[in-house]
């Protein structure tokens, strides 16, 4: 292994340090091949768990704020505002105010991942066609049905675009968790002391992967749920790709 | 000279008892603003830096792909995973290549700014009117004259809207560009104790100043170059 990869150089040293353990720069412990497997564990629980409680609160009040069509500066200015805070100053904060911890980091994750999601539940609802939902409340439809039945199907490519720009900030960012006391693949990134560069290079691969992969995922998500009229009428392949990548960013500024 | 001198009492953590508890101290932030002050601008340069250059080559790329749209499709796909790789993992990726510093934050956050910026290029491209591009035809422009005179006018504040998120995120990511040793506010984040609440709080409402103080210059740029939107606004 060591020999086909040494063309590679320090990647070389990156991947076999992914593949196989070795004793710490550090001395005492063993790094490297499994241990990344239980990084990556904590890493991706941490995402998932921010990822999910941004979902369960900002869709629900992004498709309410949509359906009544009102505080739309609310809905997409957080966003900017989003953009505008630092994932660094973001997490010191609550590390600094809250304390160290899982929780806390999932939390300051989770502020993180709702502006996106919340804009595009809001966006998506809200430009669904009017002339849709008046049809709907002709066949004698519930506001409750037009929000299940009409609105939310023809918002979920929009919001599965949000959920998708969400997920891979929260992958991304849970890479600096280590320094707000969160385990994650940024454990080996951050401390060469112990891993060496090899260790913050294998890592820093392991994680690209991860998020690329989620990304991919996520995209074939937003396809999955996209109403296959809405998919016939995209059109041809290049402005299918420049449609999909803004649903995939947040969509109105 | 005063000033001065309290400065260096202070300048090591050790007086008070707010500073040692990691507390909000405005004494403490009044006597080593002067802190921030290097980093600051490394994180101004940073970040002019990745977003002009970023501009200039999405731009390109945009320009390029206008007339030749199967180029669309690769140009997103490419630029697309380029978004996605961590700016962290990017910084470090780029090491054995460019060693660390500025060009390899500078590079890591150009790589990130180019989706943003093509994709707004191009909406924008597309959204010209077509009665519009008729009109120019009609007064005989060539097409060259036509991108110039016509479209990229008229694209101005989608392009505009692109290079403020582009902006505003880059500040964001430049406060990691620290790790590639190319300095920045990260700097003061990291460097010092992550829980300390007055440097946190000085630190991160410098970096959101900054982001807001970027997004409004380019907002003022936009309504300079595009005084017709005004009008029709008024």
């Amino acid at each position: 292994m060591r020999t086909t990869l040494a063309f590679l150089g320090d990647f070389g040293g990156a991947v076999d340090f992914i593949f196989h353990k070795r004793e710490s720069y550090a001395g005492g412990t063993t790094i490297g091949g499994t241990e990344l497997l239980s990084l990556m564990w904590a890493h991706l629980k941490l995402s998932a768990v921010a990822v999910a409680a941004a979902i369960a609160t900002a869709v629900p009040l992004g498709l309410w704020l949509g359906h009544i069509r009102r505080f739309s500066f609310l809905a997409i200015s957080v966003s900017n505002v989003g953009r505008a805070v630092p994932t660094l100053a973001l997490l010191a904060f609550f590390a600094a105010y809250l304390g160290l911890g899982f929780t806390n980091v999932a939390f300051a994750l989770t502020l993180l991942a709702v502006p996106p999601i919340l804009t595009n539940s809001y966006v998506g609802v809200y430009q669904v066609d009017r002339e849709t939902v008046d049809a709907a409340r002709g066949v004698g439809m519930s506001g409750q049905q037009i929000v299940r039945h009409v609105e939310l199907p023809l918002a979920l490519p929009t919001i599965a675009g949000g959920v998708r720009t969400s997920a891979v900030n929260v992958i991304a960012t849970a890479t600096i968790a280590p320094l707000a006391g969160a385990d994650s693949l940024g454990f080996p990134i951050l401390n060469a002391q112990i891993y060496g560069p090899e260790g913050q290079i294998g890592a820093s691969i392991v994680v690209a992967v991860l998020a690329v992969t989620a990304d991919v995922l996520l995209g074939l998500v937003q396809r999955a749920v996209t109403p296959r009229g809405v998919r016939l009428e995209a059109g041809d392949g290049s402005r299918r790709a420049l449609a999909l990548s803004r649903k995939r960013g947040v969509e109105a500024t | 000279m005063i000033l001065e001198l309290a400065q260096v009492e202070l300048h090591k953590r050790s007086g008070s008892g707010c500073v040692q508890n990691d507390g909000f101290c405005p004494d403490w932030i009044a006597h080593n603003l002067d802190r921030y002050v290097d980093p600051f601008l490394q994180q101004v340069v940073l970040v002019l830096v990745s977003v002009a250059t970023g501009f200039v080559i999405a731009t390109a790329l945009a320009l390029m792909a206008h007339r030749r749209r199967w180029l669309v499709g690769p140009i997103i796909g490419v630029t697309g995973v380029l978004y996605t790789i961590p700016s962290l993992a990017a910084f470090f990726l780029l090491q054995p290549i460019t060693g660390r510093g500025k060009p390899t934050a500078i590079i890591a956050l150009v790589a990130y700014t180019l989706l943003i910026i093509f994709r707004n290029v191009t909406t924008g491209l597309r959204g010209v009117p077509a009665g519009a591009r008729d009109a120019g035809r009609g007064l005989g422009f060539t097409d060259n004259q036509l991108l110039w005179k016509v479209e990229v006018p008229l694209a101005l504040p989608e392009i505009m809207a692109g290079l403020r998120i582009a902006s505003t995120t880059t500040v964001g990511l430049a406060t990691l560009a620290f790790f590639a040793g190319a300095g920045g506010m990260g700097e003061r984040f990291v460097g010092s104790q992550i829980v300390f609440k007055s440097n946190v709080v000085v630190a991160g409402a410098l970096c959101v100043l900054l982001a807001v103080a970027l997004d409004l210059v380019i907002l003022g740029v936009q309504r300079l170059l595009t005084p017709w939107t005004r009008a029709g606004a008024a």
